[in-house]
């Protein structure tokens, strides 16, 4: 498995902001994170069946004085949208990484809709989008969205761009 | 027209019992008559009611379980609820929370709608699908003796429990649902520093 330093600086930044619950739909470009989640005594790693799941975990975390993350593709935002009235309505936190799929020498058509969508309709749903296009700095945009979610207590997304992660090599 | 998963108790009734001095209990209520049922026995800050975020109660009951392992908590959601996150069944037996318990009001109806049955009035027993996904204690409760004995089984076991219930509507009860003050309430009763 690749093992960008980036990713060693996302997983950084998200235990510096105290994050102790990272509940997952697993994505190649998360690997690495779930990868660490899974080696960290500190941390309760829960794989999920959908991503909507993830917003009911990390309110739950909160509500038990905990803070969660929720790692996911693009492709499962589409399943997250009523879900997020919970942290809305209870002004509860809310960060989730979203590892970008079809936007950047996308070999699979199907993921363009959500990929081009998922951006606009986490804003519609009331979600501060960031995105991160560099390896440079996407571990300071995840540092400083954690800080944005859990000292705001506001919803958060992080876009990966797909051109960060790598675009997926389909071989015959 | 009966259907297999009929059932005759009174919901006011099961859920009185099943509250009954709940001391610590931290408690999840999915949304519509859940709601209602647990609301009328009493508000109290460590009862945490959904309004919306259908599927969710769960997976809530999950987040504080994890992060609470020395409480106990219990969610008391309908079987429409139930449905709509049915994922999360297998989603909490994978990680394991041994302090958390499930209790399903099922009436086989969406009770907030029209009462159409649900899938559970049709083909489905939720009892056999949390075994199906791992859960190792579950029951199906047809009687209010049944019930009482769930009753300590809710606040010790991991437990996934169905309460086959009549489908007869009840009035109303509204408890609190600003879910900012329902938050923060439930926080301060467990001592959580405001942020």
């Amino acid at each position: 498995m690749d093992n960008p330093t980036w990713q060693l600086g996302v997983y950084a930044a998200l235990k510096a902001a105290k994050i102790s619950q990272i509940g997952y739909v697993p994505d190649a470009g998360h690997a690495h994170l779930i990868q660490a989640a899974h080696d960290d005594p500190d941390i309760q790693a829960v794989v999920l069946t959908t991503e909507e799941e993830g917003i009911a975990l990390s309110a739950g975390a909160w509500l038990g004085g905990q803070r969660a993350v929720v790692l996911m593709q693009s492709s499962g935002v589409g399943n997250c949208i009523n879900m997020l009235s919970l942290p809305l309505n209870c002004r509860m936190p809310f960060l989730t990484l979203v590892t970008m799929r079809g936007e950047w020498g996308e070999f699979n058509p199907w993921q363009v809709p959500m990929g081009t969508a998922a951006g606009p309709v986490l804003t519609a749903a009331g979600v501060h989008v960031r995105r991160a296009d560099s390896p440079d700095d996407v571990a300071e945009i995840v540092a400083a969205s954690a800080a944005l979610a859990f000292d705001s207590q506001v919803p958060v997304a992080v876009l990966l761009s797909q051109r960060l992660i790598g675009a997926k090599v389909f071989v015959k | 027209m009966s259907r297999p998963n009929d059932g005759t108790l009174d919901r006011r009734e099961v859920v009185a019992a099943l509250m009954r001095d709940p001391q610590d209990l931290l408690v999840v209520t999915g949304l519509g008559a859940a709601t209602y049922d647990v609301g009328i026995t009493g508000d109290r800050p460590e009862n945490f009611y959904l309004w919306g975020a259908m599927g969710g109660s769960a997976m809530i009951g999950l987040g504080i379980a994890l992060a609470q392992p020395r409480r106990r908590v219990l969610v008391i959601t309908g079987d429409g609820e139930m449905l709509m996150g049915m994922g999360a069944l297998a989603t909490i037996a994978a990680a394991g929370a041994p302090n958390l318990a499930i209790a399903v009001l099922d009436n086989a109806r969406y009770g907030e709608t029209g009462s159409q049955y649900s899938h559970t009035g049709h083909s489905t027993d939720l009892a056999q699908v949390a075994a199906a996904c791992g859960w190792t204690r579950t029951i199906t409760a047809r009687s209010m003796t049944e019930v009482e004995a769930l009753r300590p089984r809710l606040r010790t076991e991991n437990l996934f429990a169905v309460v086959r219930i009549s489908a007869e509507e009840k009035p109303r009860f509204l408890p609190p649902r600003d879910g900012a003050y329902l938050t923060t309430r439930f926080r301060r009763a467990l001592g959580i520093p405001l942020g």
